[in-house]
């Protein structure tokens, strides 16, 4: 049945199963929201703190699914800890942010690994966390990543200026009375957040891909921050949804395809819009 | 201890500040009065950046207390070093940061351009609002963050090393733009190691090792017993044009060494 889907490329074919629009859906949804948050992933420089904090999470679901816990609430709590651990031992400074995120969230990978080995049906669920999978997903996932999505988008319109101001200079928005910490906090909850709902379709390793990929195509595409906060999005959706088609149609992961469309619309962004454009990349070096 | 004089604008009482059990800035005692231009002068580590932090409220005094001036309004100036010229803003987005109205759409209203436009035009950086702050020179990306400032219509400019990493055309321009600043009113604090380019030119210098070493103007100041204490080594002073020039005593350490010529 599958090689004949290959061939007929009937465009709109997979449209006829549930599951693809379900997954497609949430994907496109997924897509917007890791593009937005993106952009104050990538001008931070947090590059980083989301490839921590997937797999952090990947901990946490794998505990959930063990101990037949709510994925949310589980994974969520996990996420929530994982991220409180990292601040208190990156702030005795004697060991880096960096360091402090390598030891946390990869600690907790490896006993949600470990959990699943031992206690799950491994190596199905294993597969599905790690790189994603639309076949499970449910109304209550939909859900989800609209919520958050909607969340994050009336928080980041409503304190745009702020956002803006403690991104761009974080110590002169402190001085003139922007709660900067209350800023930073408000971010990594939505990143969190968002890496909750999006992992069981994106998966553990490739979600900061979608974090950086989309943000990163839009700087080279415009000098403003304003406009890099829709048309990031507007790349992380459309890469989602033909990396979706183009998934069905190969047969080959859907996350990944997501990946490889972004991929490819950052490399000809890249190599189309010069000289300028390479140069605002220069904005992130880490990268 | 409330300040009662309406042109103190800022008092530190027995102020010292550290990080850990290191005291970095010692029981120092300094009021600020509005009109004032002062120059906070020292070696590096000598806790000049710590206590215009202080000042600025974003580091706690471990002891003493600082008054304000109630209301008193901060206009702050980072090193231009800190700021990332890359990040994706105009020169009007920059400007107007400062000002979080409290309206829930982000967009610019022309009030705000105006007004913005308005401290443009008076800092000499007319019609540049639209450009990204990469595309300007060093003298007016100095001035834009100037302009950032003063759109916060502050009581007080403070600027932390606004000539470090500046050349020496732009340092002059960020001197008479501070000095055409003070003229029409305003008060200034700035941090500064640059002793001859722009503390010899300021009406009062703090000199600051850890403790207040010395505080009237450079005439008092900048003389070579001072700048032993500050600097724990000789210097010498020299009169040009009316202002002192210090010049550093020590011996030339590559004397000697490359075939016995100085480098």
């Amino acid at each position: 049945m599958h090689s004949s889907i290959v061939y007929a490329l009937n465009l709109g074919e997979p449209y006829g199963f549930q599951f693809f629009r379900n997954g497609t859906l949430v994907a496109l949804i997924a897509g917007g929201l890791c593009g937005l948050l993106g952009v104050f992933v990538v001008l931070r420089g947090m590059s980083y703190i989301g490839h921590g904090l997937s797999h952090a999470v990947f901990g946490g679901a794998a505990a959930s699914a063990v101990m037949n816990f709510n994925y949310f609430i589980g994974a969520g709590i996990w996420g929530v800890v994982s991220g409180v651990l990292i601040g208190r031992i990156a702030r005795r400074r004697i060991i880096g942010a960096d360091a402090a995120i390598g030891v946390v969230t990869t600690a907790s990978f490896a006993l949600g690994l470990a959990l699943l080995n031992r206690y799950g049906q491994a190596k199905r669920s294993i597969e599905a966390v790690l790189f994603g999978s639309v076949l499970g997903v449910k109304n209550s996932d939909i859900i989800a990543v609209l919520v958050v999505a909607v969340l994050a988008t009336v928080v980041i319109v409503l304190g745009y200026r702020k956002f803006l101001f403690s991104t761009f200079d974080p110590e002169v928005a402190e001085v003139s009375g922007v709660k900067v910490s209350l800023m930073e906090a408000a971010l990594m909850v939505m990143l969190s957040l968002t890496i909750l709902v999006t992992m069981r379709v994106i998966g553990t390793l490739l979600i900061s891909a979608l974090l950086v990929i989309p943000a990163a195509t839009a700087r080279m595409l415009t000098n403003r921050f304003s406009r890099m906060l829709w048309i990031s999005p507007l790349i992380g959706a459309a890469s989602a949804f033909l990396g979706m088609n183009v998934a069905y149609h190969t047969n080959t992961s859907a996350s990944a395809m997501i990946i490889l469309v972004g991929a490819s619309a950052f490399t000809c962004v890249y190599f189309g819009s010069g000289v300028r454009g390479r140069r605002r990349m220069a904005s992130f070096g880490h990268l | 201890m409330k300040v009662a004089e309406k042109d103190v604008l800022v008092h530190c009482h027995h102020v010292t500040c550290a990080y850990g059990d290191v005291a970095v800035v010692n029981d120092v005692n300094l009021t600020l009065h509005r009109g004032e231009f002062a120059g906070i002068v020292g070696p590096s580590g000598s806790g000049k950046t710590t206590l215009l932090k202080a000042v600025l409220g974003s580091i706690k005094p471990v002891h003493g207390s600082i008054d304000m001036l109630k209301g008193l309004r901060l206009g702050y100036v980072p090193q231009v070093e800190s700021v990332d010229w890359n990040f994706p803003v105009t020169v009007l987005e920059v400007i107007v940061m400062t000002r979080g109205e409290k309206k829930w759409w982000p967009r610019i209203t022309t009030a705000e351009r105006a007004a913005a436009e308005g401290v443009l035009e008076q800092l000499g950086l007319g019609g540049l609002s639209g450009r990204h702050i990469r595309e300007l020179s060093g003298g007016q990306q100095q001035r834009v963050f100037v302009a950032r400032a003063l759109f916060h219509s502050p009581d007080i400019l403070v600027l932390d090393e606004p000539t470090s990493g500046v050349d020496v055309r732009t340092r002059h321009e960020v001197l008479h733009l501070l000095a055409d600043l003070h003229d029409a009113g305003m008060s200034v604090l700035l941090t500064t190691h640059d002793l001859n380019g722009l503390a010899a030119h300021l009406p009062r210098l703090i000199c600051l090792n850890k403790e207040i070493v010395a505080d009237g103007s450079p005439r008092e100041v900048l003389v070579p017993d001072v700048l032993e204490k500050l600097y724990g080594a000789p210097m010498h002073v020299l009169e040009h044009g009316g202002m002192p020039v210090v010049l550093d005593h020590s011996e030339n350490p590559m004397l000697g060494r490359f075939g016995g010529k100085a480098v």
